[in-house]
């Protein structure tokens, strides 16, 4: 563990799955090769596009709903030290136990800890962001405990030995006849008569699980809300099998990000609408369980488990926290509005960006988390269309944000080089050309020997390095025999 | 190292680590609250009824009107219905004896016991015709948060009264202190080609018994 010395501390490496095993474009180009996978996204993506947009068009008072999101989020990290110290507070006043996690590393042992504290080797998982991020699963494996995930779509990644390649949707790369050979394949007891019947599929999930609901002692999740002012932990979901998790087992730990939290019980009337409709497309979704420590009823009976751990998890947030610019990303509630209106997602699928993250949010989430160097191609994944902006709940400008973390990518580059990058010399030597407006005609003139290039076709398609780089992904027209100021000069009898 | 000595030198460092990233603590800007908080429509009333009975259609839960005089006799007609083979019924542990006095009350079962009842009948503590949302809070006419999970059907008892236009307004009518579930319609999946399945773990069928004075 490093002392603290002022300086922002990201996500380890070596731990969790924040970074991919190779860049963006490499993985890209490999994903948009499958068409399977291509046709799975872009049916899946295109659906709840739609459903998304027939009911935020419901409510009128949509765009006033986004500005209080962001507008809270915004000042409950401007003051995330008080609220995370009253949340704390309040847990533990409702019979709580609050845990602190520096990183990934640090919540995993103490939730591995807590785990063996009662003596279960099992435990049943609530889909949660935060416990992927920090390879939850495997930390526990490696201590003989087994987890098992009860999220329909988190079971058919887990029993396919997969990745999640959606944050709402995970298993959204598998199509049904996928689905039915892994449940075939791996599934205890299951039926060898199971059809691709979406309903039989969910049907046998039902049965797997129950068996694991109704004896399972420990339980984990994750939290979309915590409420400081009132200690109030806050689930959505739809299955039931969070419901499951948070009501049966004795132990339920819960590890959140610590920007997970909102101010005042109130601050959720805003939440509570913009989540369901921006994510799943519903008014609401089936399920919201909210609860605080450990509950007794009015006539002293127990409800629900009789101890709660709340862990507290860090893991770049407080580095991502800051970056003026880069912090509206912790204002992220994890809707997954902005994949699916992504044109690169929508290709290249969630696998591609290498993180838990997908997507235009994780290309500005992750490399905060980890540090731009760690997660360099990201910030680059993105035509900067703006879309993500338009759909997200809170607000957050996304494309800002993408070209902020290049900027920093390009510093970074430039403070770890002796000689300056040919792109950094080919944008001085654009700002020296284009700072006169004689220098400029000069080169436009110039630029009419670059038409040899283009061949018959006028079209450039291949250039020699440094500038192949540029070439290797598009095709540039030549440059027109008159330049534009030669065609002004000549049909407005200007002189040149 | 001891579990609280960590945790605690934990705390410090990420607390240190926030003060440290938002340097000057510049002051936000309050949140503008002009979105809608309170209705058109009163609670209970027979627009809202009808919204209320939609939405939760549209989420295909059965929406079934009774008045306050006869509940017994709606439920268990309701419970005829859609428990065609028979299969015992538990009824939080405060039900009002008028609505169903036959039935078995919630005496702590356990989970495997409770997986025994193929359906459950509760009150509940507040409704929202906006998004076709039932809350339960674990009041004595409501009981423990498992009992309206593990059996297949649950069949929640709604006054009219209870049922208020939107979020804020529902939010507004809970204790937060409280275990809280949210209902909209019954458990759901899409996880299998965005297909919708209705009844997944939760109770596979949702009946809701509409009460007008």
């Amino acid at each position: 563990m490093t002392t603290f010395l002022g300086l922002p501390v990201h996500a380890p490496r070596g731990v969790g799955h924040l970074r991919g095993d190779e860049p963006f474009p490499d993985a890209a180009r490999k994903a948009l090769a499958n068409t399977q996978l291509r046709r799975n996204i872009g049916h899946a993506t295109a659906t709840i596009r739609a459903k998304r947009a027939a009911v935020v068009a419901e409510l009128d008072d949509w765009e006033q709903l986004r500005l209080a999101g962001e507008a809270i989020k915004t000042a409950t990290m401007l003051r995330l030290d008080d609220h995370l110290e009253q949340l704390e507070r309040r847990v533990t006043e409702r019979g709580g136990t609050v845990h602190w996690a520096r990183d990934a590393n640090e919540a995993n042992e103490i939730v591995t800890r807590l785990v063996q504290a009662t003596g279960e080797s099992e435990v049943v998982k609530v889909k949660s962001m935060a416990t992927q991020e920090i390879g939850l699963n495997e930390a526990l494996e490696e201590a003989g405990i087994a987890a098992f995930e009860t999220d329909l779509a988190e079971l058919i990644v887990q029993l396919g030995h997969d990745k999640p390649s959606h944050i709402l949707v995970p298993a959204i790369h598998r199509n049904r006849s996928e689905i039915r050979e892994i449940f075939l394949r791996e599934m205890a007891g299951v039926d060898p008569e199971l059809t691709d019947d979406p309903r039989r599929l969910a049907m046998a999930a039902r049965a797997y699980l129950r068996r694991k609901f109704l004896s399972t002692k420990v339980g984990i999740s994750g939290a979309n809300f915590a409420v400081a002012e009132t200690g109030t932990m806050v689930v959505l979901e739809s299955e039931g099998n969070g419901r499951m998790c948070l009501t049966l087992p004795e132990t339920l730990i819960t590890v959140m990000g610590i920007e997970k939290l909102v101010p005042t019980w109130t601050d959720l009337e805003v939440f509570l609408q913009l989540l369901p409709r921006s994510s799943t497309g519903e008014r609401m979704n089936p399920y919201t369980s909210a609860w605080g420590g450990a509950h007794t009823l009015d006539d002293g009976s127990p409800d629900g488990p009789r101890d709660f751990h709340l862990v507290l998890l860090d893991n770049g947030r407080t580095a991502t926290l800051a970056d003026e610019v880069g912090r509206q990303v912790l204002n992220c509630i994890k809707c997954s509005a902005c994949m699916n209106v992504c044109p690169v997602y929508e290709r290249t699928g969630g696998h591609a960006y290498g993180s838990v993250y997908p997507g235009p949010i994780g290309a500005v989430l992750s490399p905060q988390l980890t540090g731009v160097e760690d997660n360099a191609s990201l910030p680059y994944a993105s035509s900067l269309c703006g879309a993500c902006f338009d759909a997200c709940p809170v607000r957050i400008d996304i494309p800002s944000v993408l070209v902020h973390l290049r900027a920093q990518h390009v510093e970074e580059q430039k403070t770890a080089r002796r000689l300056p990058t040919p792109e950094a010399v080919a944008m001085a030597a654009a700002s020296w050309t284009m700072s006169t407006p004689k220098r400029f005609a000069a080169a436009e003139k110039a630029s009419r020997a670059a038409r040899v290039l283009g061949g018959k076709k006028g079209r450039i398609s291949t250039l020699p390095p440094p500038l192949s780089g540029w070439s290797g992904s598009r095709d540039a027209p030549v440059p027109p025999k008159e330049t534009f100021r030669e065609w002004w000069a000549r049909t407005r009898d200007v002189p040149s | 190292m001891s579990a609280t000595g960590s945790t605690d030198a934990a705390k410090e460092e990420i607390l240190q680590r926030i003060r440290s990233a938002l340097g000057s603590r510049p002051a936000a800007e309050p949140a503008p609250r002009d979105y809608r908080r309170a209705g058109a429509e009163a609670p209970g009333s027979s627009a809202l009824l009808d919204l209320f009975e939609d939405r939760l259609v549209d989420y295909k839960a059965t929406v079934h009107r009774t008045t306050s005089d006869h509940v017994g006799d709606t439920v268990r007609s309701v419970i005829a219905t859609l428990l065609p083979q028979g299969g015992s019924v538990l009824a939080a542990s405060a039900l009002p004896d008028e609505w169903l006095p036959e039935v078995t009350r919630d005496t702590g079962f356990t989970a495997r016991e409770l997986d025994q009842f193929a359906g459950v009948v509760t009150a509940c503590a507040a409704a929202a015709a906006q998004t076709g949302t039932i809350v339960l809070d674990g009041s004595p006419d409501q009981g423990r948060r498992a009992i309206t999970l593990v059996p297949d059907l649950h069949v929640c008892v709604v006054r009219a009264e209870q049922v208020v236009e939107t979020v804020p307004e529902l939010l507004s009518r809970l204790d937060p202190t409280r275990p809280l579930t949210f209902i909209s319609g019954p458990s759901a999946t899409s996880d299998i080609e965005l297909q919708r399945v209705e009844g997944v773990h939760g109770p596979r069928t949702l009946a809701v018994v509409l009460v007008t004075p």
